[in-house]
């Protein structure tokens, strides 16, 4: 379908696919294989100025909001969700500064940022703390001009690569999450370092990581927004990062729809290629009709967003939710379609399968957005 | 460091076909792109231009369509195209190409380096590029496959052979083509792509490079093109299997059948 996309949207969707099918695809299986982080293809993506589109002009970027990051992303995805979710990851990292960083942090790390010369990462999760985030039990004291960061952080994307993290942090333990606070950690701080690294399922290629704050001594600036207000820009965040993770999952399906019609259209069985008989053709259908469903919503809810509404939770929890959940469904019919060739690594439907799952688990469970959800309809009608 | 890169618009290799009437290639309805080769030349001279300061040319002979493979190239990181055309280069060999580029160049100005693809995928000659530098008369190198060191006087480089390669050092200026092992050639940036959407194509006709009509397009080819023609499939292929023995004694037996 013709979204009718602007000459420069369509230009970051052109050079993200130029990307994916020159420097990713080539190379995917070999990277999930090696659980191996994606430096050289990061740093691809950087010259091709993609780091610049989710950063404002006025910091070296292209000023682009949350619709081009989701059209960026969606190509990336096609070619492997592990490249996409590390090269998301880096928005996701910058947004709190973004959403709540002075003008001084905003110049000293967005430039960075959209060259891609450094990358961010977000820390938020602990072993305690997932679902339910306000379980965090990292603390910042402040000592002098120096806070003291102690705790440690599980599952982080981009972790041990990034040069820049944004941690979350309690600074006032006896309030909870509203006690809960922003700082930015930088790779070779004193007292920061990096722990197990993770053997997952999927995304193979992104690093998912334990960060350790020991006594960890940052200048008194590295504080992002207000003291206590951490939790708020968490929610800010994350609201502006879901439709990304939805994208993945659209172009993660649309990858899955491909390779699967293309293999119905070669495989012969009974003396006819297998997309004659009905029974494939109507799993070909329903994935196909799931996946341009996504898309439209995911596009709509990214439109929303930047339209810079009043609230924007629902629309950004709903768009997760079904095109996270319509990615594991549509991959997981692509390997039927395959059959015993889909099951075995040759093929590239057994990764897609594998990767899908994450997408309803990470940046908030699918179980959580539609808490969010029911919460935000509690309020609309009451 | 002053680079020029000549390139050339081709059809895409995906997609060639024949006119079966007329025995030539069939251009309508076929995605033009650049060389792959000149591509990999391209990058080269971005690479040595972010190395050492100065200023990537691109250069192209062709109808006005070629337009775009220049404006690509400049999204890649080129600073500036230039297109060759005119009514009167069409149907040129690659001796009056090399003489139309040499005349640009000429016309160009002073230069320290030219870098060209290895050949073009349409007519697969390989001869332009040593052809040029023979008109300029600056020393060349075939083939290069690495660039080792670089300086403004001098290049030296890995000339790609059969059997390893030649170490050369040429004194500047200089000719070089490469093959696709020099590089990875870049994904062409966003803001390439917005800068190459602006810039301004310099043109130049066969008057403006001051070329001698007698020596351009049809006019100054020595080379006739008696005919184009798709070899006719040879259905009587056999592949034999089995061990190498076995598969020698089948052909033994398929000769003999012949004798």
């Amino acid at each position: 379908m013709d979204y009718f996309f602007s000459e420069q949207q369509q230009m970051i969707i052109d050079t993200a696919r130029e990307i994916t099918n020159e420097k990713i695809i080539p190379v995917r299986a070999e990277l999930d294989e090696k659980n191996q982080f994606p430096r050289e293809i990061l740093q691809d993506i950087a010259k091709a100025d993609l780091f610049s589109i989710f950063v404002p002009e006025e910091y070296g970027g292209l000023g682009g909001g949350c619709y081009e990051i989701v059209l960026a992303l969606e190509e990336l995805a096609r070619g492997c969700v592990g490249v996409a979710t590390s090269f998301a990851a880096s928005a996701l990292g910058i947004f709190p500064v973004m959403i709540a960083g002075t003008e001084e942090q905003k110049q000293k790390y967005l430039p960075d940022i959209a060259s891609g010369s450094r990358w961010a990462a977000f820390g938020l999760t602990e072993a305690n703390a997932g679902s339910d985030a306000s379980g965090i039990q990292t603390t910042a004291i402040l000592d002098g001009d120096e806070w003291v960061l102690n705790g440690t952080k599980q599952w982080i994307t981009n972790g041990g690569e990034s040069q820049i993290y944004s941690i979350v942090a309690l600074t006032d333990p006896s309030k909870g999450a509203r006690g809960a606070s922003i700082f930015i950690v930088e790779d070779g701080d004193p007292g920061f370092s990096y722990g197990k690294k993770e053997d997952k399922m999927g995304i193979r290629s992104s690093s998912t990581r334990e960060l350790i704050l020991k006594d960890c001594r940052i200048p008194i600036d590295r504080l992002v927004g207000k003291r206590g207000t951490g939790f708020i820009t968490v929610m800010k965040t994350l609201d502006m990062s879901r439709p990304g993770i939805a994208s993945l999952g659209i172009g993660l399906a649309q990858a899955a729809l491909d390779e699967a019609v293309i293999y119905a259209k070669q495989r012969v069985q009974f003396g006819k290629p297998i997309i004659s008989f009905q029974a494939v053709q109507h799993i070909l259908a329903d994935m196909a009709i799931q996946l341009e469903a996504g898309r439209a919503l995911v596009y709509a809810a990214a439109r929303h967003i930047d339209s810079n509404p009043k609230n924007m939770s629902k629309a950004s929890s709903m768009c997760k939710v079904f095109a996270t959940d319509m990615a594991m469904k549509v991959t997981t019919d692509a390997v039927q379609v395959l059959g015993g060739y889909g099951y075995m690594k040759e093929y590239p439907v057994e990764k897609m399968m594998r990767d899908a799952k994450i997408l309803q688990i990470y940046e908030g469970t699918n179980q959580i957005q539609r808490n969010v959800i029911g919460q935000e309809l509690n309020k609309e009608y009451s | 460091m002053n680079i020029f890169v000549c390139i050339k618009q081709v059809p895409d290799a995906k997609d060639v076909r024949l006119d079966p009437v007329t025995n030539t290639l069939a251009r309508e309805g076929v995605e033009s792109i650049m060389n792959p080769y000149d591509r990999h030349a391209l990058e080269e001279a971005v690479a040595i231009k972010e190395q050492l300061g100065g200023k990537v040319t691109v250069i192209t002979m062709g109808p006005p369509q070629a337009e775009a493979v220049l404006r690509e190239a400049i999204a890649c990181g080129a600073d500036e195209g230039v297109l060759i055309s005119d009514r009167a280069f069409a149907g040129a060999d690659t001796w009056a190409t090399s003489y139309t580029l040499a005349m640009a160049v000429k016309t160009l100005g002073a230069f320290d380096l030219i870098l060209c693809g290895k050949q073009a995928i349409d007519g697969d000659t390989a001869q332009v590029g040593p052809g040029l530098a023979c008109r300029l008369q600056v020393p060349f190198a075939t083939c290069v496959q690495k660039t080792r060191k670089v300086n403004d006087v001098a290049i030296e480089v890995e000339r790609m052979m059969d059997d390893g390669f030649d170490v050369l050092r040429l004194p500047l200026p200089a000719l070089m083509t490469v093959v696709k092992d020099i590089n990875e050639p870049r994904v062409a940036s966003l803001k390439g792509k917005m800068r190459a959407k602006k810039a301004e194509i310099r043109k130049f006709s066969a008057t403006e490079i001051g070329a001698d009509p007698q020596c351009v397009g049809l006019a100054g080819s020595p080379t006739q093109v008696v005919r184009v023609f798709s070899p006719e499939p040879r259905g009587d292929r056999k592949i034999f299997s089995g061990s190498v023995i076995e598969q020698v004694d089948q052909l033994v037996e398929c000769l003999k059948a012949h004798l």
